[in-house]
């Protein structure tokens, strides 16, 4: 299926759903939507191992698996940082990141 | 034109349309819905890449999943027909330079660089190799990293368990 | 030969005893931990007492001569081959004599405390130190080695020091005790430096091989002169230096009278009989040394025993708290001991200043700590130190009345009480060898009859003061010591000294030269007390008059001749400002400073830079990915090539 579509071109497309990720992680007040924008990054991350895989080293299966198990990590990621900021919003009554900043200095 | 390039740019022009709504939206419901249709678009990308297992899992777990869960926090804690304020400017450009930035360094070394694509025979990726990769060892075998990410989400949970409950208060 | 080595026990039980005490002793009743730590000294003196029986009497003689016995010894730091300190236990007569000393003046302390700290805060403490001192003292008597010695000499000052501020809050008594420490250290100062120079120079630390006559340690001594005398000279010079600190002789003796402040009992142990005669135990213990290859050294400590012993009879004339009257009366006999060890020689009859020495210093622990616990019976009485609020006590205090009136006569030097013979004996030695000092002496002797029988009937006769209570004796544990005591002091005088403990250890023939010392001395002494007698018997205006007849010494022996004011200026005036304010303020400015400077700039810095610590994630996030871009471009178009 990935006739006639160049290697750089996935890995692009890959690179600018990153870095629009980072910029939503860098403007981005509520938790929750900073958690959104580090699912963006990682699914970049994902389609460079995947295309990397395919096109460079079709026989093995590294970058397939290495995918595979960031989508697990992710999932538990996205777990564990709700619980946080359930807890982060029932202690401040808001989730905005700029505000949990008690440990400051 | 082929199909395969039409259907990679329309992929592509969602992914990137897609992500750039999701992180400016003022409107949390919405941009839970735009990440949606990018990490839809992402398992389009895992087709093309002959990807099926994990295409099939990326709509499962991503879009089935944890976005549902996000979307479960969100009703939580937020107002949904609440907008946000637009972030102060000097942050956004800020932050928007340094991606800019970033993405064009990475960009431009990327189309400088040339690819050696693999000569090996593309293997078949399908249910049967899988499932056998991850439970033996050796040469393409992670049962290691299986287990250990298991271990890792029994952790998640319990972890999740201990820090959402509800504090007893005397 | 016996075995001696269950000696080690005797130093052994009172530490063991200080230990247990010191870690247990706030959970028992007070009086149990006396008795603890009476018993433990008990036993140690029942031990010391075993020991001497079979020293003297059933060991053999090798020559005539009692031998050096190594009871017990061990390696405890080994620094190289030849370089290592021992710990262990040495026989000899003069260590054996010592340990009977120590342990029943030691004992007899035990027990009159027991009535005489009764009810006071910290009793169980008082009894851990004063197991402390006995273990440190039985130490230093039977170190082998002189780097032993060293060790039990500052473990001895340190139990000095926290006996005499055993009232740790009452001011004098706490700079009584800095000032004790103060002056010994500095003393102890001199004697490391003599140890060290004297083990440079002899390749050993070892008593027995430091003594051996005409051994190699000797034959190494002279060495290289430094301003006329040898090298030898002056490190027994420096050693003699930390013995006249501990014993209190001119001019280190600033510290015993305000070691007064100390609990009575401890004054009795420590400043009379046992720890201020350290000093001339280890002259004594180093005294073949001294004689045979530094003559000169021996003529220094006579000098210096001599003045100290008139300086202080003189200054004890004039006092009127009765316990310094009794420290100084200590200084003063103590310069007597180092006058018969300066004027010494070595071997047979020669040796009869060394026999003296340590005759007297036997019967002086006796009869001191008597006077002292006699002292301390009357303060327990009248509640005072001051003779002026005493008076007529023979009344009210009868056993005490007896007892100080018998060691009275004994330090007076009367005929058949115990000092007679040993004070006699040192008189002779120094009339054969020194005119000038056996003059001194016997002077010294008048003045001694002196002050203690001004003492004496200033405070058992004279007039009664009103009282604001009527005196009662003291209880029985103080009473039964006074008696032991009192008897000791008459009849310790009959032991054959002569027979026992000598120079080299053979026996040899004292007998008492009655035209030339025995009877001036006997005159002397009945004059001292004569005058006291007219002076002090019944309340009369003759004391004041002679004060005011010899105004000039009156009032510089009252105050102690200005020494004390001599030492604050020298470190007040002098020391502090012209040494210790530069280097103070060197320390404080440039050193300080120079600290003070890095810390202030890591201050400011850290205060300046603290803003990256704003607790804002997404600012974190932005110098993050801003340096991995950096990085990249840095890696990627600067070093690619």
């Amino acid at each position: 299926m990935n006739a006639g579509i160049p290697l750089v071109y996935f890995l692009v497309t890959a690179t600018l759903m990153f870095f629009v990720g980072v910029y939503g992680f860098m403007t981005r007040k509520n938790m929750i939507t900073i958690l959104m924008s580090v699912e963006l990054m990682l699914n970049a991350v994902n389609i460079n191992f995947l295309a990397f895989n395919r096109f460079l080293f079709p026989g093995q299966l590294e970058g397939h698996f290495f995918a595979l198990f960031i989508i697990a990590v992710a999932a538990a990621e996205a777990a564990v940082a709700i619980a946080i900021i359930i807890n982060i919003y029932r202690h401040f009554h808001n989730i905005d990141v700029e505000q949990a900043d008690e440990m400051k200095y | 034109m082929t199909g395969n390039q039409i259907m990679f740019i329309i992929f592509s022009a969602i992914i990137i349309i897609f992500s750039i709504l999701t992180v400016t939206s003022r409107r949390i419901l919405r941009a839970a819905t735009y990440l949606l249709f990018v990490l839809i678009s992402t398992a389009g990308m895992y087709f093309m890449l002959n990807y099926e297992f994990l295409a099939a899992v990326q709509l499962t777990l991503y879009a089935g999943g944890i976005v549902v869960l996000i979307i479960f926090s969100i009703l939580l804690t937020s107002h949904i027909e609440e907008k946000f304020e637009t972030p102060a400017l000097m942050k956004r450009v800020y932050a928007a330079i340094a991606s800019i930035i970033g993405a064009i360094l990475v960009c431009t070394t990327l189309l400088n660089y040339t690819f050696t694509p693999g000569t090996e025979t593309a293997k078949d990726v399908n249910m049967n190799l899988i499932g056998n990769s991850l439970i033996s060892w050796g040469e393409q075998g992670y049962a290691l990293p299986f287990e250990l990410i298991s271990i890792l989400l029994l952790a998640a949970m319990i972890a999740v368990i201990v820090v959402a409950k509800k504090v007893k208060t005397k | 030969m016996s075995n001696f080595s269950y000696t080690v026990l005797i130093p052994l039980i009172p530490v063991f005893v200080f230990l247990f005490i010191g870690l247990l002793g706030h959970k028992m009743k007070p009086i149990v931990s006396g008795i603890i730590g009476t018993v433990g000294l008990g036993i140690s003196a029942v031990l010391s007492y075993i020991t001497a029986y079979s020293y003297f009497f059933n060991t053999e003689k090798i020559d005539g001569a009692f031998q050096k016995i190594l009871a017990f010894n061990t390696v405890w730091l080994q620094f190289t081959d030849k370089l290592h300190v021992d710990m262990g236990v040495l026989l000899d007569p003069i260590s054996v004599m010592m340990l009977i000393v120590v342990t029943t003046v030691s004992f007899m302390v035990h027990i009159y405390s027991l009535g005489y700290m009764k009810g006071e805060k910290g009793f169980a403490r008082f009894y851990a130190f004063l197991s402390l001192f006995s273990f440190s003292m039985l130490g230093l008597v039977l170190a082998t080695n002189i780097f032993q010695m060293y060790i039990f000499w500052e473990l001895v000052g340190v139990s000095s020091f926290l006996l005499i501020g055993f009232y740790y809050e009452k001011p004098s008594a706490v700079s009584a005790s800095k000032k004790a420490f103060i002056v010994t250290r500095f003393a102890d100062l001199g004697f490391l430096i003599g140890i060290l120079i004297l083990s440079f120079n002899t390749g050993t630390f070892d008593f027995i091989s430091l003594t051996t006559v005409n051994g190699a340690a000797m034959a190494t001594g002279g060495g290289i002169a430094f301003l006329g005398l040898s090298t030898m000279t002056w490190s027994l010079i420096f050693v003699f230096m930390g013995g006249a600190g501990k014993s209190a002789m001119f001019p280190l003796h600033i510290w015993l009278p305000d070691a007064m402040e100390g609990p009575t009992p401890v004054s009795a142990l420590i400043h009379a009989a046992t720890m201020v005669v350290a000093g001339v135990y280890l002259v004594a213990r180093l005294f073949p040394v001294y004689a045979l290859s530094a003559p000169d050294g021996l003529t220094v400590v006579a000098y210096v025993g001599s003045f100290s012993s008139l300086f202080a009879a003189v200054i004890a004339c004039t006092q009127m708290d009765i316990k310094r009257v009794l420290a100084y009366s200590t200084m003063s006999q103590i310069g007597y001991m180092m006058v018969g060890l300066g004027v010494s020689g070595y071997g047979g009859h020669d040796g009869l200043g060394f026999m003296a020495s340590m005759f007297h210093l036997f019967t002086h622990a006796m009869f001191k700590a008597l006077l002292f616990l006699g002292a301390g019976a009357i303060i327990h009485a009248v509640h005072s130190n001051v003779m002026n609020e005493m008076g007529g006590l023979r009344k009210y205090l009868p056993i005490t009345h007896i007892t100080f009136l018998i060691a009275c006569l004994t330090i007076a030097g009367i005929p058949f009480l115990s000092a007679f013979f040993s004070k006699d004996e040192i008189l002779s030695a120094a009339f054969h060898h020194n005119k000038l000092i056996f003059f001194v002496q016997l002077f010294v002797a008048g003045l001694t009859a002196f002050y203690m029988f001004r003492l004496y009937f200033r405070v058992f006769w004279n007039k009664e003061p009103h009282y604001h209570h009527t005196p009662h004796e003291a209880p029985l544990t103080m009473t039964i010591p006074l008696i032991f005591l009192a008897i000791a002091s008459i009849f310790t005088g009959y032991i054959p000294f002569s027979q026992l403990v000598t120079s080299d250890g053979m026996a040899f023939e004292a007998h008492i030269e009655w035209m030339n010392v025995a009877i001036p001395s006997i005159v002397v002494g009945l004059i001292g007390i004569g005058v006291a007698f007219v002076m002090y018997k019944k309340e009369s205006e003759l004391p004041d008059r002679m004060a005011s007849g010899l105004k000039l010494i009156y009032v510089g022996a009252f105050n102690k001749f200005y020494f004390d004011e001599i030492y604050l200026f020298v470190t007040k005036k002098i020391i502090f400002n012209y040494i210790s304010r530069p280097v103070a303020w060197f320390d404080r400015h440039i050193v300080d400073g120079f600290m003070n400077s890095i810390a202030w700039i890591t201050n400011y810095v850290s205060f300046k830079i603290r803003g990256f610590q704003s607790g804002q994630v997404q600012q974190y996030a932005f110098v993050f990915v801003s340096g991995a871009i950096l990085l990249g471009v840095i890696f990627i178009y600067l070093f690619s090539n």
